[in-house]
């Protein structure tokens, strides 16, 4: 017992190292909202592309076809490998990003992905007869989706959108693998340094400290949908 | 009888999906203020001819005009066309996101351009009308099926449109619900509207229907006064379409 104190809850040995934690729990923070925010919203529209070329025109079918599979494939490729080439790759194309550019595009796109088809989901969801209420009233397209299938859609994303939200934000820890200075890593340093993991303790608890309020909304926004 | 009196105007409707036609040069017209009723067998395409009326189904071919304009042509504003043409659903589909009063008000501030105020005025009118005034801040879920489709013909009706369509407005309803949602139809006659029903309320049909058509394998079969075609039809296809539904 205490053998397992001295190894994993040494606070005293991190007297040197809280700045260096608290500025990678920033670079968390801030790496996980990016990704939030370009990964969300990327999905959104891509949802709305796929869904007006489904319902418009068949000419649209290549467009389709690649929207399908930008979401397939982003779903199925470990997001590590992503990161990597768009690293390591992309600058023999002639663009070099730094670490945390490319851990919140390589992460952000395989979230857009996963939104894709949570928002996808969501809209076709909708009954048809909805759209049929709308547009008999005089609405047009644009605003029946707006206005009437969206808001329904939205409520129905909510959840599953929180979820693939919290697996994007853990995926940033990705990011050391290209040297991002975030929580995990620096935590990890650490511990390798002092061979000691208590840093890694401190990580563990900062972590669920930043996603358990999350878990908890996303518990009562499912909770809602249920009796809504 | 003249082109200025009729608020609906149907020849020569043809609907096939795929290969398979459903409508066969269906040509009636159906005057302001009167109420037409719609029966038939299912399959017949009386839902189908209803729906080519604002269009939620294209004809393959075939005119329409509504208050003497022409909106089966390929230019028309479709938009402009449906505002003045109310559609009321045999599911209802009233949105399950917004109360009563919002979805009788969403057309008339999205559609008719009217302010918030104004429109729950309007709005509040006609939930009143169908007797639920209320009931006005109640979600869908929360009213019984008769109760929805009366807010349902509410926000058909808030619009002031030229003409009503109704596709089996009663059939999804509970037996004891039916009432209600057919007198508030019987009002709304009374008040002056144009309306087209389909359903197979026969007795509905007998005392509020100006006129009946009988629809059978895509085509008008018989047509005229509810007397003539329900009561006095010798037709063979009538006669048989009366003993199933007749309770």
């Amino acid at each position: 017992m205490e053998q397992l104190g001295h190894y994993f809850f040494n606070f005293a040995s991190l007297a040197d190292s809280w700045g260096d934690i608290a500025r990678a729990f920033g670079t968390t923070i801030l790496v996980s909202i990016l990704t939030l925010l370009l990964g969300i919203p990327l999905g959104f529209v891509l949802a709305l592309i796929r869904l007006y070329a489904t319902s418009r025109n068949r000419f649209l079918a290549l467009v389709r076809f690649v929207l399908v599979f930008y979401a397939d494939f982003f779903r199925c490729v470990p997001q590590l490998v992503v990161i990597v080439v768009i690293f390591f790759a992309l600058p023999y194309a002639g663009l070099s990003l730094t670490p945390i550019a490319s851990t919140v595009i390589g992460v952000g796109i395989v979230l857009s992905a996963f939104a894709e088809e949570v928002f996808w989901a969501a809209i076709i969801r909708v009954p048809k007869g909805q759209w049929e209420a709308g547009r008999s009233s005089g609405l047009g397209y644009v605003a029946t989706l707006f206005i009437v299938i969206l808001p329904q859609a939205a409520k129905m994303s909510v959840a599953p959108l929180t979820n693939r939200g919290l697996a994007a934000s853990k995926a940033t820890t990705l990011g050391s693998v290209v040297a991002v200075p975030d929580l995990l890593s620096v935590t990890s340093s650490i511990q390798s340094a002092q061979a000691n993991p208590t840093a890694l303790t401190v990580g563990a608890i900062l972590f669920v400290v930043l996603f358990m309020p999350l878990v908890w909304l996303c518990r009562v926004l499912e909770r809602r949908m249920e009796t809504a | 009888m003249s082109t200025r009196s009729n608020a609906v105007i149907v020849r020569n409707l043809c609907k096939n999906f795929g290969e398979t036609p459903i409508l066969r040069n269906v040509s009636f017209s159906v005057s302001q203020g009167e109420a037409v009723v719609i029966v038939g067998a299912s399959g017949s395409g009386k839902s189908t001819c209803l729906r080519c009326i604002n269009r939620l189904e294209e004809p393959t071919s075939g005119t329409i005009l509504i208050s003497g304009k022409e909106i089966s042509g390929p230019v028309i504003d479709i938009d402009a066309m449906r505002r003045r043409v109310g559609m009321v659903f045999q599911h209802i589909n009233l949105y399950p996101h917004l109360s009563a009063i919002g979805n009788v008000t969403l057309a008339l501030r999205f559609v008719a351009g009217m302010n918030r105020k104004a429109a729950r005025e309007q709005g509040m009118a006609y939930l009143e009308m169908v007797g639920l005034g209320d009931r006005a801040e109640a979600r869908p879920h929360e009213l019984s099926g008769g109760q929805q489709q009366r807010v349902g013909i509410a926000r058909a009706m808030a619009m002031k449109p030229d003409v009503m369509l109704f596709d089996e407005p009663t059939s999804a309803l509970d037996p004891e619900l039916v009432g209600e949602v057919l007198g508030v139809l019987e009002k709304t006659k009374d008040a002056g509207m144009t309306m087209i029903l389909v359903t197979h309320e026969m007795q509905f049909a007998r005392e509020v229907a100006d006129r009946v058509i009988f629809m059978d394998k895509g085509s008008i079969l018989a047509e005229g006064t509810p007397q003539a075609v329900l009561d006095e039809n010798e037709g063979e296809r009538v006669q048989a379409f009366l003993r199933r539904v007749r309770h």
